[in-house]
Order: C-alpha cells, then structure tokens, then sequence
C-alpha cells in the first residue's frame, strides 16, 4: 500500500504482469475512488466550463462525455479531466485525486459568470471495469442495456440495485465502464463485480498495472507528459484543443504558439536492447541532451520496454535514434509513432 | 522457507558456501517485495566483489533495486537463466535463480551473516512493524 495524493492505495494486488495481462485478455477491476469529481450546475454552466477548459463543451450532447484540459492564462495545464454533459445547465466533470482542491479553486477563481460550482469528491466513488470481457461482466449486474453506451457516452442506470453513472470512458485502452455511485455501496459493488468476474479472468489491479497500462496506450498522465509548464500542442494534445470555439483561458497563448510553432514535442519511443528507461532519465540525440523521459516503464502485453520524452521538434520522427541514460549507460532506443498499443475493434 | 544451510544479509542477499565457492542470490522477501523482475543485471566472470558494496541491479516493473555482496571474491559465473528468463527470479530465488558463483577471497566472512533462523526473526520484526 503507498500513499497516493493523499490516498491509501495499493500498487498490486498479485502481481503487475498478471494484472496488466488480464485486464487485455480478460478483465480488470480498479479502484478508482480516489479520483476527483466537480459539478457544475444552472444556467452559467456551459459558460464556465468553456471558460476554463480547452476543449468544445458546446458539440457535447446529454449523455456525452470528452477528454479535456484546465488551462492556465499562459495555455499550459492546470489537470486533465473529462467533462461529461448531464443536462444544458449540468456538467460532471472528473478530475485527478492529486489536483482536486487545486482545480475546483481554479475553477471557482474563474467563476465569473456565477455557476454553481461544487466540490463533490466525497460524494462519489468510482469503480472502473476494463478489457474485452468487461461488458459481459458487468451487464449481469445491470438491466440497462451496456452495449448501447457508445464509447465517451454514459448513461444512468442501476448496478446491483445501486444508482449508478455508467461511463464508457477508462485510462487503459481496452473497452470498459467506470461507475460512479455514493460510497456507501463500495463495498457490495466491488466485492459483486469481483465475484463475477473472477470465473471470467477478471483481476482486481492496482497502481503499478494503471501506470502500464496506460503507457502502454499512450496516454499522459498529469505530473509526467503534461503539468503547468506544458501546452497541448507541446503534448500531442492538439485535437482536445478548440481555439476556434471562442475565447477561453490561455486561448490567446494558444494560438500565438500554434503560429510560431513549438519548440519541443511529445514522442514515444522503444528501448533497443534489455535496459529500461525510468522517468527522469536523460534523452540524448546525436551526442546531446535533449530532453528527458516524462515515463518510461517496461509494456507487458507488448514485451517491449518504452515511453515518452520531449524533444526538439526537428528531431521527432519516427526512426530518429536517441539515447537514453540508465545508470552508468548509455542505452540505445528509436522514436516510435504512438500509440505503442491500440486495441483491436 | 529459507535454506538452513545459507547464510543472510539484513539487505536480503543470501550466500551458500562449498569449501571456498560461494553461490549468491536474494531471498524470497526480497523478490517478493520487488515485483515482477524483468531485468538482472551481473558482473561479467572475472569481476572481484567486495563485502558489503553493490555487485549488481534487479529490475522490476516498478523499480530498480541494488544488490550488495554478502562476501567478497571473484565471479566464476553468472546465471545465464536470468538473462533469459528474469522472472525466474520470483519463483525459484533460493534455487535455480542464484545471480552469482564466486571464488571466496575470505571464507569466515559467512560466518558473520545471519543464519535462516536469525534472518527469520530478522524479517518477521520488519513485517510486524509495517
């Protein structure tokens, strides 16, 4: 058990490999309460959250969900979230559990136009369901029909007799629900979903198999690929970044940057030999530091070793070879396009 | 659990003695506590180690752990098993994955280490007072 953002977590619960490779084969369970929740509520709703977030709130319709990030005034991120649309004047947004108090003051500092705002981490927990045999899994514990949530749509229905948000959205890459519903049926929901999913190959995972199955994906994760010191454009993130949907916070540092172009970019690569790359090491391209690892960790399903660096931007082709400093040695990678993994349809 | 003829480093190394060869390796706690070993890595044959300082690194997942010798001496041999199968690590670690074979420099340094009953109580105070 580590602390994580000030919560009691668990870094496995049998073993990384294991967990990782059922939630691609099979299921993982995971959870998630520790993430945090924002509502945003009345007729300024839409208002804020456009205000404060990158991405177009306004093309969502009820019941969709999309990726997004808190801007600062300079264009770099206060956290990462996905922003669900409940109704026109109610938007749920979830947050990491490590910027949750720092998002909501964020948020409640840009609160000019009077939403209502509130803080509702505690009023949730959050249990996520991922891989190919999640659907089956779950759809035994609900009458809401699961197939019929589209991928980043959600729904509200009951699991186990429980109220719950049923959310095709996860941090893995596999199909998969996260669940949302009042912490006093944690206990039963887990305890249900595990049951029934243990005769399936279902796992429960903890924080070492989020960590690579998410790398694995490419997706970022706030603190390494992305934090206030880094843009969308900097990160990939390009495509969740709407200056054309009106003004917004850091909107006009956007686009001054989009015209000069960036000076560093995200890319992945993969180790050549047996070393790892950790977070923090040194990147060099020809001889010269360059960056360094934003993640790095070994890819079970792959068996391959890789991650994510900055670079300069003229050196970000696939191809390109760098080298990366573990220990006392310099170790041979190459720039690979991302997603290292992408699931199968 | 833990062979009554090895001796153990409060780091969780263990050494078995045969004459003047020693076999190192780490202990089930260890590999246990590390994870899923992905990576080994040892002193080349011929490479002197030295009581108590770093001879090599094991790898898991989610970190990188150094390994200290229990004795000191000169590398014999390196287990080509755990460059093929690092994980072997976590299933055998006091058989089939010891790390290193060396020639002992100084045979009673052995004696100065835990033995299986010390180490036993060793980790037992560890894991009471987590």
């Amino acid at each position: 058990m580590v602390d994580f953002g000030g919560w009691d977590m668990p870094v496995e619960y049998s073993g990384i490999v294991a967990e990782h490779m059922a939630t691609r084969t099979a299921a993982g369970l995971f959870d998630v309460s520790h993430m945090g929740e924002i509502e945003v509520r009345g007729p300024h709703a839409l208002q804020l959250v456009q205000h404060v977030s990158c991405n177009d709130a306004s093309k969502l319709v009820v019941g969709q969900a999309h990726y997004s990030g808190l801007m600062t005034e300079r264009g770099t991120f206060v956290d990462d979230l996905l922003v669900h649309k409940i109704s026109d004047t109610h938007y749920f947004l979830c947050v990491n559990a490590s910027n949750q108090d720092q998002d909501f003051e964020h948020i409640r500092a840009h609160n000019g136009v009077g939403a209502q705002i509130e803080n509702a981490g505690a009023r949730y927990s959050q249990l996520a369901i991922q891989g190919p045999k999640a659907l089956g899994i779950l759809q035994r514990f609900s009458t809401t029909p699961l197939d019929s949530i589209r991928y980043y749509y959600f729904a509200f229905g009951k699991v186990d007799g429980v109220d719950c948000m049923i959310a095709r959205t996860g941090y893995t890459g596999e199909d998969g629900f996260e669940i949302y519903f009042a912490p006093e049926h944690s206990e039963k929901l887990w305890s249900a979903l595990l049951d029934a999913g243990s005769g399936h190959g279902l796992l429960p995972c903890g924080l070492g198999a989020r960590n690579t199955l998410r790398l694995e994906a490419s997706m970022c994760l706030y603190g390494h690929e992305i934090d206030d010191t880094t843009t969308p454009w900097e990160a990939g993130l390009g495509w969740i970044c709407k200056t054309a949907k009106g003004d917004f916070l850091g909107r006009d540092e956007l686009i001054r940057q989009k015209e000069k172009g960036v000076d560093r970019i995200l890319v992945g690569f993969e180790m050549q030999d047996r070393l790892i790359a950790r977070d923090g090491c040194v990147v060099s391209i020809g001889g010269s530091p360059a960056g360094r690892v934003t993640s790095g960790s070994p890819a079970p399903f792959l068996k391959k070793n890789v991650g994510m660096a900055y670079v300069p931007t003229a050196s970000k082709a696939p191809g390109t070879e760098i080298s990366i400093g573990v220990r006392a040695n310099q170790a041979p990678a190459r720039i690979v396009p991302m997603p290292f993994y992408k699931r199968a349809k | 659990m833990y062979p009554s003829d090895y001796r153990y480093t409060k780091e969780h190394e263990w050494v078995k003695v045969s004459g003047d060869t020693g076999t190192i390796g780490i202990t089930d706690y260890a590999q246990h506590e590390l994870g899923d070993v992905v990576f080994v890595e040892m002193p080349a044959v011929g490479a002197k180690i030295a009581a108590g300082k770093v001879f090599g690194t094991v790898e898991s997942v989610k970190a990188v752990s150094e390994i200290y010798a229990p004795v000191s001496g000169e590398v014999t041999e390196a287990n080509a098993l755990l460059s093929a199968t690092p994980e072997t690590l976590n299933t055998d670690p006091h058989g089939a994955a010891w790390l290193v074979k060396i020639k002992l420099s100084n045979p009673s340094e052995a004696s100065a280490l835990m033995d299986a009953a010390a180490y036993q109580a060793f980790i037992s105070e560890k894991e009471a007072s987590a």
